[in-house]
């Protein structure tokens, strides 16, 4: 047991223990095969839910809009979180910022089902990452590779997304993550077991974990996609790389101005996540597609622009 | 094992642990060609759409009425059921209870249990609760397999069909797995000797 913060309200009315570690990486374990949708209203929640989303993140405004309005990006409004969870019985994640434990806080008494730490918004801290194992909530973190990825599951991290560059409708970042995660991944499984200790230290990473990694040939937590998916091929795209579901923030809701065509892009992409082996079924559910988020080449971003390297 | 969303990995990993063949099944050909059928832990909102997209509601549905075993855990447990309050599509309804979807709050409220389990040997089994239901109004033809110390039915059979709020998939105890296994290939034995 990693997480002895068994004070969270029982709804269980004491029949059971909460917050466990089973319990809290469990909920992702439901979520595989799934799109996370990024929304930004009670409407956005009901269309995501409508479309066969397996959960939504409740924002304030989507990555490419973040990155157009520029400033300090902040965990999002209580009042629009809480408008949102009761717009939906699928469960709602809200983002804090790097090392903002008392957004994490709130977001616990406020009940959210899961808390994404994320480089979307502004760091608050740029070198500690909240103690994840002192929350009864779960988190999601992200990572460029599997030292960061461990890092975080170390921390207390009980799903992991790889980054890709949120906001840009550019799926490159997210291929290098997925490839560098799996690439490290591969190499631990293949070491010999007195080789583990190295690869931690190379890794920057508890060795405990690397030696799981080794045993098991695959992260300890589920691992989802995030950051340039826009289209449903994108979105097998990162499950043939590996992805065990996707986060589809911009691609959605800055596919359209249309509230049908969104739901259309919304619901493709859940169908290709299902289907994503079968290019026949890709084909079919890609078509009747009219629009695609316009989107910004990673390659063209100011470095102070790029959010991935925020937080490692 | 239904494999449009939720841990089907786990399930097939618990059935080739213990011997079992298991396959993924997305279409209505893969359907078509199980002895019986595992629908997973999973979102049922999102699995409900898919089975409709998909056209498998209906062969689904006609192939339990048919007599083959199934068994769902969580979301698959809710998509068997007859009657779900809140649920916006209509479930398979194979199951004669009634299913209360999130039944303990938000995830907060997960939990975890020693679960004893009706006709099961080797004691309680550490049962996982995330964001379960809870049964109830089981009908006359439905037998009571768990309840909680509180007493709400977490797991019960009806024929062939069976259903648990827990997620036994997630644990290393692979009793339950053994035991739908059994009831699969008592049912496969009794069709052969039948034809």
């Amino acid at each position: 047991m990693v997480n002895g913060n068994a004070a969270a309200q029982n709804g269980a009315g004491g029949v059971g223990e909460t917050a466990t570690w089973t319990v809290k990486a469990g909920l992702a374990q439901m979520l595989k095969g799934g799109v996370i949708m990024d929304v930004v209203t009670a409407e956005h929640a009901r269309i995501a839910e409508e479309s066969g989303a397996c959960a939504v993140m409740a924002l304030e405004r989507v990555p490419s809009d973040i990155r157009a309005a520029g400033g300090v990006a902040r965990m999002s409004r209580v009042d629009l979180i809480e408008e949102i969870k009761a717009a939906v019985t699928i469960p709602v994640m809200a983002k804090v910022r790097i090392g903002h434990f008392v957004e994490a806080q709130i977001l616990q008494a406020i009940a959210v089902d899961y808390i994404d730490e994320s480089e979307v918004l502004t760091p608050a801290d740029e070198q500690h990452h909240i103690d994840k194992h002192a929350f009864a909530v779960p988190f999601v973190c992200g990572c460029r590779d599997l030292g960061e990825a461990l890092r975080r599951i170390g921390e207390g991290a009980a799903m992991i997304r790889t980054k890709g560059e949120a906001g840009t409708g550019d799926i490159v970042e997210a291929v290098r993550h997925m490839r560098a995660l799996w690439s490290g991944i591969r190499r631990v499984a293949s070491a010999r077991d007195d080789e583990l200790p190295s690869l931690a230290k190379e890794y920057a990473s508890p060795l405990a974990l690397v030696q799981e990694v080794h045993r098991l040939g695959r992260l300890p937590v589920v691992n989802f996609s995030a950051g340039g998916v826009a289209t449903p091929a994108d979105a097998a795209l990162m499950m043939q790389l590996g992805a065990d579901g996707v986060f589809v923030g911009s691609g959605i809701f800055k596919s359209s101005e249309d509230e049908r065509e969104q739901a259309k892009m919304a619901n493709a992409i859940v169908k290709a996540v299902t289907h994503f082996a079968d290019p026949v079924m890709l084909a079919g559910v890609s078509r009747g597609l009219t629009e695609t988020m316009r989107g910004r080449a990673a390659a063209s971003l100011l470095a102070e622009e790029l959010l991935a390297g925020r937080g490692n | 094992m239904l494999a449009l969303q939720g841990d089907f990995r786990e399930h097939i990993d618990a059935l080739r642990a213990i011997g079992a063949t298991a396959s993924e099944v997305r279409t209505a050909e893969q359907l078509a060609v199980v002895d019986a059928l595992i629908l997973p832990g999973g979102e049922s909102t999102t699995i409900a759409r898919l089975l409709l997209a998909f056209e498998l509601m209906e062969p689904l549905r006609a192939r339990l009425r048919a007599g083959m075993p199934a068994w769902g855990t969580c979301a698959g447990a809710i998509l068997l059921a007859r009657r779900v309050p809140g649920l916006d599509r209509p479930p398979i309804g194979v199951l004669d209870v009634t299913v209360d979807r999130n039944a303990f709050g938000r995830q907060l409220d997960s939990f975890e249990a020693e679960l004893a389990v009706a006709g099961m040997a080797g004691g309680p089994l550490r049962a996982v609760f995330i964001r379960a239901p809870v049964i109830r109004e089981p009908g006359p033809g439905v037998t009571v397999l768990a309840r909680l110390d509180d007493g709400r039915i977490v797991a019960c059979r009806e024929g062939r069909v069976l259903a648990t709020s827990f997620h036994p998939e997630l644990t290393d105890d692979r009793r339950m797995h053994e035991a739908f296994v059994a009831l699969a290939r008592d049912a496969v034995a009794a069709r052969g000797s039948a034809a």
